[in-house]
């Protein structure tokens, strides 16, 4: 997409012919590349979700406060990561797919909503399942839990909107800029424990300081992120296959695929 | 440019009062979810002051956002917002016109009959206030955010659910703000820093929303 004269002007060295960084932004093209690479990444993801979950049942040791009843953060933290991370790199795909007009772009947002809606859930659930024991209710009307749900309305109108509209194209744009619109919901959630006083305890994990738990308890977390991560690019690559097979079908690579499968 | 955003104004004031009965219609609705309240809890003085900010905002919420179709609706089924798009003033420009008309006809008669409702809800005076106050300020932010939600949702089957699935999440900053001030001012404390915040909000909406809702319509006109 580079213009010519720029690229006479490089001074960088080409290696062999310049990288097409947009060979894989084709439905056709990254079709095969993601059915490679599903198996690798599905299997990496049994791996670490098993490790994850020998290393917080097993290793990891009881918490002095809130007793066997912590355990569940393993599932809960990790599950609220990926929701608001699925999230980012949705809005990043639906922005992607609005400046560089790629039709892949829309169909990999899309392939991402459910998945992060299903994260989302699992971090709202398993918070009220720990709720109920730690705090004495399933649910409070805190600042971040209600941030959370409101991320999973989002996903919601997200995949509704995809859904209303026929034209897949339209459908993938509108959808695109109410992604976009959307993300000022990401830094609340993640800051609302800062910004406000609430019941929601504060990050255990940071970038810029130690964690403050045990490290086993943290390799256990960083294992099951690890886990649902691959997991996520496993489940988006199955479900792009089949939304570029859907909306590719009147293809001639569709249907050689087609013809091949029988 | 204010000759344009005037006589966007004046042509969509205009047209709504040819078409009054859209306009009661949504006041009718405020008034009867606020008064259905009252009915389903039981007349209580004590939890009708409690819950008073709540429903009215949700029933003003509610009501706005049910005005929200009339937006783009009846410009997209005559071709006027195709004239509109290809119009030589910025499409921003044209859709603040829009959302400050249909404020006018949508917004301010909830305003203005949001006090009497709290009377039924016997709510303190200045709590009235506040409650006028706060929502001179959030209305406005909640036609500027619905405006996406309208533009995004044009030609669309089923697009009046859409619309409130879409813009409803996107209310709730304004929804907390608003009833945490009246509840402030019901209990005597300081209601400076909520109205502030409702202030920064609607700023931030104006500033942005219009664009992205002329973003939307493009996309939807495509």
């Amino acid at each position: 997409m580079s213009r010519p004269s720029e690229a006479a002007q490089s001074p960088r060295p080409s290696f062999g012919g310049r990288i097409n960084w947009f060979k894989y932004s084709s439905p056709q093209s990254f079709f095969p590349l993601a059915g490679a690479a599903i198996p690798w990444f599905a299997a990496a993801a049994a791996l670490f979700c098993v490790a994850g979950l020998y290393v917080s049942f097993f290793v990891a040791p009881t918490d002095q406060q809130q007793g066997e009843a912590y355990r569940i953060i393993f599932i809960h933290v990790p599950a609220a990561w990926m929701s608001m991370f699925i999230y980012l790199v949705m809005a990043f795909w639906a922005g992607a797919g609005l400046v560089f007009n790629t039709r892949l772009s829309g169909m990999m947002a899309s392939a991402l909503a459910p998945t992060g809606a299903l994260f989302t859930f699992v971090a709202l659930w398993t918070g009220a399942l720990w709720g109920k024991p730690t705090w004495g209710a399933w649910w409070v009307w805190d600042a971040r839990l209600t941030s959370e749900l409101i991320l999973l309305f989002l996903y919601f109108g997200f995949i509704a909107l995809t859904a209303a509209i026929d034209d897949p194209r339209r459908a993938d744009r509108a959808a695109a800029l109410f992604a976009l619109v959307g993300v000022i919901n990401i830094p609340i959630i993640y800051f609302s424990v800062q910004w406000w006083n609430t019941l929601h305890q504060g990050a255990s994990v940071s970038l810029t300081r130690a964690p403050t738990m045990a490290a086993t308890m943290f390799a256990g977390m960083i294992l099951m992120a690890l886990g649902f991560w691959m997991y996520s690019i496993a489940a988006a690559f199955i479900r792009v296959r089949c939304i570029i097979l859907e909306r590719e079908r009147n293809t001639e690579w569709v249907a050689e695929y087609m013809r091949e499968q029988r | 440019m204010f000759k344009v955003l005037r006589v966007v104004i004046g042509r969509d004031l205009l047209l709504s009062m040819r078409r009054r009965a859209d306009v009661a219609n949504a006041l009718l609705f405020f008034i009867l979810v606020a008064s259905l309240f009252p009915l389903g809890v039981g007349p209580e003085p004590n939890l009708l002051r409690t819950i008073a900010p709540g429903v009215i905002w949700v029933a003003a919420l509610l009501a706005s956002m049910l005005a929200l179709g009339r937006m783009f609706a009846a410009d997209y089924a005559d071709g006027a917002l195709e004239q509109m798009l290809l119009a030589s003033a910025p499409l921003g420009l044209i859709v603040i016109g829009k959302a400050v008309a249909h404020w006018l006809v949508s917004g301010l008669p909830l305003m203005l009959l949001a006090p009497v409702l709290a009377l039924q809800f016997d709510l303190p005076i200045d709590a009235l206030l506040v409650l006028v106050a706060s929502l001179a300020l959030g209305t406005p932010s909640l036609t500027l955010i619905g405006s996406i939600g309208a533009a995004l949702t044009l030609g669309v089957r089923g697009s009046g659910v859409l619309t409130s699935l879409l813009v409803l999440p996107l209310y709730v900053p304004v929804l907390i703000l608003g009833t945490s001030a009246v509840d402030a001012a019901a209990g005597g404390v300081t209601v400076q820093a909520h109205l502030l915040l409702l202030t920064a909000f609607l700023i931030f909406a104006g500033a942005f929303a219009p664009w992205a809702a002329a973003a939307a319509l493009r996309i939807s006109l495509d």
